[in-house]
């Protein structure tokens, strides 16, 4: 059933005209950043920006949109012979899969073929994530805002916290307590946020960490180790679960 | 080269009474040590292929040994295999293996001691301590050699090339690799270090100290644990070299502490964490190098006056240049800066507005290491941006008046 | 078939619905009426599931519909507004409800689709469609199963006249099988000839549920509108 679902959300999705033109500025820039530059690796730097900034922006919003157009058909799904989880996570699964088919068509494939390193890939990953995690983000703050416009500024606050607030509170942090060692309550610190996350773990691969002196050797000794990816990636996976997850439990009993 | 084809000329021609000996398995003498024994100054001995054990050999007469075909010679971990100690020895073609290791003295695979004029040239050295080490010798030829250890840390191994109080030396042409220094200069002057390639080190590829006027041309340096570290010498020529992926915390691609009067041109520094480190280092010119995906390009403490970096190239480095204090003495010129965005309106290919090489991360980075966890992202971005229209951090006159447009043909 | 005891939901400080107790069963054709806000819609929500009871409960064949699904494939439900993902065709829309019902009929019913021609616009994509137009989608959609139970919210608004006429037909038609047809509507008039059984809602009590014949004889009004006029006085 869910299967369905997701297919004809899917279908009415990539027929959307804002995906198209996103999944086109998307191919824009990375073929534009990789012809500009006759080294990749400048190019995947500046594709890193895009992938942190871009595209959880236009995650966050386009889903919180759409899920706020839909209300109404959502609530004629609601009066059909289906489970409240099944409907709201075929929304999800569909809005994160378009996303994603974009984010892949636009940055994926030209990554892969232009720089088909680990580098690359872990960038690609990090877009997923990114396309996933905000995707599901979106549908939280959705559901839990009655008010389309509310809905809206709550989601692009939420986008603007993680990319820009975030950061500046870490760094507040770090200058208010730089005569403390930091580097452990840095690693935790990046963990609760999936863009800082995403960055380092790029950053990692394109081996400027070595650059980041003692810091840095904690940080790739910790992020470079086995555990520390595999916890990394754990993380990300619980990003891409856990608003989804409350949104759910939130959808469930929401009165439509 | 042509000095070495001069003495192997007198030594074959000119010295008539000069004696040929074979030493090996089916050759009139079986035993290096008393074919040593029995010749005198101005012979010749082969050493055919074959294992030889014969502890420390130690040569006091003007001989010329060569290997055919690498011969070994066994220090079963125990001795220092050859020692040289008289004037116009030469050494061809031999392989030495498992010479001793001491903690009380530095055990070498070869010892050039005392003496003048010495020639080391192609042998190979496998699993030692030390491996050529030269203590007050002159104007010797190290040349062609390969030498290959497999140093674990700093404090149990020694250095590939080691040369103590010496003057004149030349040294070209040697692949240096696991060994604690690749080359190791201390007290060496008037020397010559060519297309020398050191990789793999534990701790320095080149380390020298209190050695002036050498020169250092085409050689290779990479992937060694700390990079190049030089310190307290003055009048050096750093010419055409490579300094390459030296990764780490404390990893330069050329360490300069107190290097004085000297000249740094036509290298090529790609993929360090740090290009060039200088501290307390006064009047060097840094011209036509090229920075390459290095973390910081330059770091350059406030302890350096009257440098001068003109016509370098800098590209894709995270940072091209850190500094921490505000007084700036040192002059730039005429580099080309990928980071640069500014225009050229009269079109003489010099950017109209100058250069600020020093990014506010990049003091902020200096002054609290951990704010490298922010690297890259947007804060950092919009941070740097303001700071680059209204400077509070960053020094105000290290900047580079007339930055080219284009990179130079280097 | 559907009988609600005792439901009370509220939303914020509003008492949409304050102890409503209500039945109804097979056969009856019942007109939910009552003034803006009475709280005709959040009854209905209540029934299919989309509203949960803050105390109080509902059955649907005398199973308590909380936290049940499966109830709904006997229902056919027509919202006040339809909307539908904009890049969808017609005819796609009727494939997706079909996929996702596929299990609850075997045979469809597509009566209403021939009988408004939307046949004919099965390519037309529903962001073009005119707000008449897609209310004939939600009305076929909601017969297109042949459900036992027909919940109508406002069905007749936004047809045209003759539309409109198609549906009553219809209604009647099922009526005739027996099923049980809820619908709320403001215009009375029209309903004259279908409905059963009123039930009156104001400020979210359940003013009195009777049938017609009951409530012409207590207004001694023969027309329906008239003779909830005489109520509201």
């Amino acid at each position: 059933m869910m299967r369905t679902m997701i297919k004809y959300v899917v279908l009415d999705l990539i027929k959307n005209r804002i995906i198209l033109v996103y999944t086109f500025f998307l191919l824009l820039m990375s073929l534009g950043m990789f012809s500009m530059d006759e080294n990749t690796t400048k190019g995947i730097m500046s594709l890193m920006n895009l992938v942190l900034i871009i595209i959880p922006l236009v995650s966050i919003i386009f889903s919180t949109i759409y899920v706020y157009n839909s209300s109404e058909f959502i609530e004629l799904l609601a009066a059909q012979p289906l489970k409240r989880k099944s409907l709201w996570l075929s929304i999800y699964s569909g809005l994160a899969l378009s996303l994603s088919l974009a984010f892949m068509i636009g940055v994926g494939i030209p990554v892969l073929l232009f720089d088909g390193t680990l580098t690359g890939w872990v960038l690609v990953l990090s877009g997923l994530f990114q396309t996933i995690i905000f995707t599901g983000i979106a549908l939280l703050a959705a559901v839990k805002t009655r008010d389309k416009a509310k809905g809206i500024g709550v989601a692009i606050f939420l986008w603007f916290f993680f990319t820009l607030i975030y950061d500046g509170l870490v760094l507040l942090l770090l200058f208010q307590f730089s005569d403390y060692p930091l580097e452990k309550p840095m690693i935790a610190l990046s963990m609760l946020n999936p863009v800082d996350l995403s960055r380092i773990l790029i950053l990692l691969k394109l081996d400027i960490s070595a650059l980041m002196g003692y810091t840095g050797a904690v940080f790739s000794n910790f992020f470079g180790s086995g555990f520390g990816m595999l916890l990394s990636v754990a993380i990300l996976f619980l990003w891409s679960a856990v608003p989804v997850w409350f949104s759910l439990k939130q959808f469930q009993q929401k009165d439509l | 080269m042509k000095i070495c084809i001069t003495i192997l000329f007198l030594f074959l021609f000119t010295d008539a009474t000069a004696k040929l000996w074979r030493v090996g398995a089916g050759q009139q003498e079986l035993s290096i040590r008393a074919t040593i024994n029995k010749a005198t100054d101005g012979d010749t001995i082969f050493i055919y292929p074959g294992m030889y054990k014969e502890g420390q050999l130690i040569i006091t007469k003007k001989l010329f040994l060569k290997g055919i075909q690498y011969p070994v010679l066994d220090g079963e971990q125990k001795v220092e295999i050859l020692t040289i100690r008289c004037d116009g020895v030469v050494v061809e073609g031999l392989f030495f293996k498992r010479s001793g290791r001491s903690s009380y003295n530095d055990i070498a695979a070869l010892r050039i001691a005392d003496c003048r004029n010495v020639i080391v040239r192609n042998n190979q050295f496998e699993s030692g301590y030390f491996g050529i080490y030269s203590q007050h010798a002159t104007a010797a030829i190290i040349t062609g050699n390969r030498l290959q250890s497999d140093a674990k840390d700093e404090v149990s191994s020694g250095n590939g090339i080691h040369c103590w109080k010496s003057d004149s030396m030349h040294i070209s042409s040697n692949t240096v690799t696991g060994y604690r220094d690749g080359l190791y200069f201390e007290f060496v002057t008037n020397s010559y270090i060519k297309s020398n390639t050191s990789y793999g080190n534990v701790r320095y590829g080149l380390h020298f100290m209190f050695s002036g006027n050498n020169s250092y041309i085409s050689n290779v340096f990479r992937d060694n644990g700390a990079g190049v570290a030089v310190m307290y010498s003055k009048n050096i020529r750093i010419q055409n070299n490579l300094f390459a992926d030296n990764w780490g915390g404390a990893a330069y691609g050329i360490l300069m502490k107190e290097i004085t009067d000297s000249r740094v041109e036509g290298n090529r520094f790609q993929k360090n964490s740090v290009g060039i480190m200088l501290e307390g280092s006064n009047r060097i010119q840094l011209f036509k190098n090229v920075f390459l995906q290095n973390g910081w390009a330059i770091k350059m403490q406030a302890s350096c006056m009257d440098n001068s970096i003109e016509q370098n190239n800098f590209y894709a480095n995270s940072f091209d240049m850190a500094t921490n204090g505000e007084l700036v003495l040192n002059s730039f010129k005429k580099n080309y800066w990928d980071k640069y965005e500014g225009y050229d309106l009269n079109r003489d290919g010099v950017g109209d507005v100058p250069y600020h090489p020093v990014s506010m991360f990049s003091m902020m980075g200096e002054r609290n290491a951990s704010s490298m966890m922010l690297f890259r992202s947007f804060i950092v971005g919009l941070l740097d941006k303001a700071e680059k229209m209204l400077p509070v951090l960053t020094p105000v006159d290290l900047k580079d008046h007339q930055p080219l447009m284009k990179p130079l043909k280097l | 078939m559907i009988i609600a005891s005792n439901v009370t939901k509220t939303f914020g400080k509003l008492k949409a619905l304050n102890n409503v107790s209500v039945s109804c069963s097979k056969g009856q054709t019942i007109a939910l009426i009552g003034p803006n806000g009475s709280g005709k819609t959040t009854l209905i929500k209540s029934m299919l599931g989309m509203v949960v009871p803050d105390s109080g409960f509902i059955t649907f064949d005398e199973h308590n519909i909380l936290h049940n699904w499966n109830y709904r494939s006997r229902i056919g439900y027509m919202p006040q507004i339809g909307r539908y993902p904009d890049n969808m065709r017609i005819g796609q829309v009727f494939e997706m409800m079909k996929d996702l019902r596929k299990n609850s009929t075997a045979s469809t019913d597509e009566e209403l689709i021939t009988a408004f021609g939307l046949h004919k616009l099965m390519h037309k994509k529903m962001q073009t469609l005119s707000g008449g137009t897609r209310q004939k989608v939600s009305a076929s959609l909601a017969f297109l199963f042949d459900p036992d139970v027909l919940i109508l919210d406002e069905p007749t608004a936004g047809l045209d006249p003759v539309a409109s006429e198609i549906l009553k037909q219809k209604m009647m038609q099922e009526k005739e099988k027996g099923k049980l047809i809820l619908i709320t509507s403001h215009i009375l008039s029209e309903l004259d000839d279908v409905v059963s059984e009123i039930i009156y809602m104001q400020d979210g009590q359940l003013k009195f549920h009777k049938s017609l014949e009951q409530l012409q004889e207590d207004t001694g009004q023969q027309k329906l509108a008239k003779a909830i006029a005489q109520i509201m006085k």
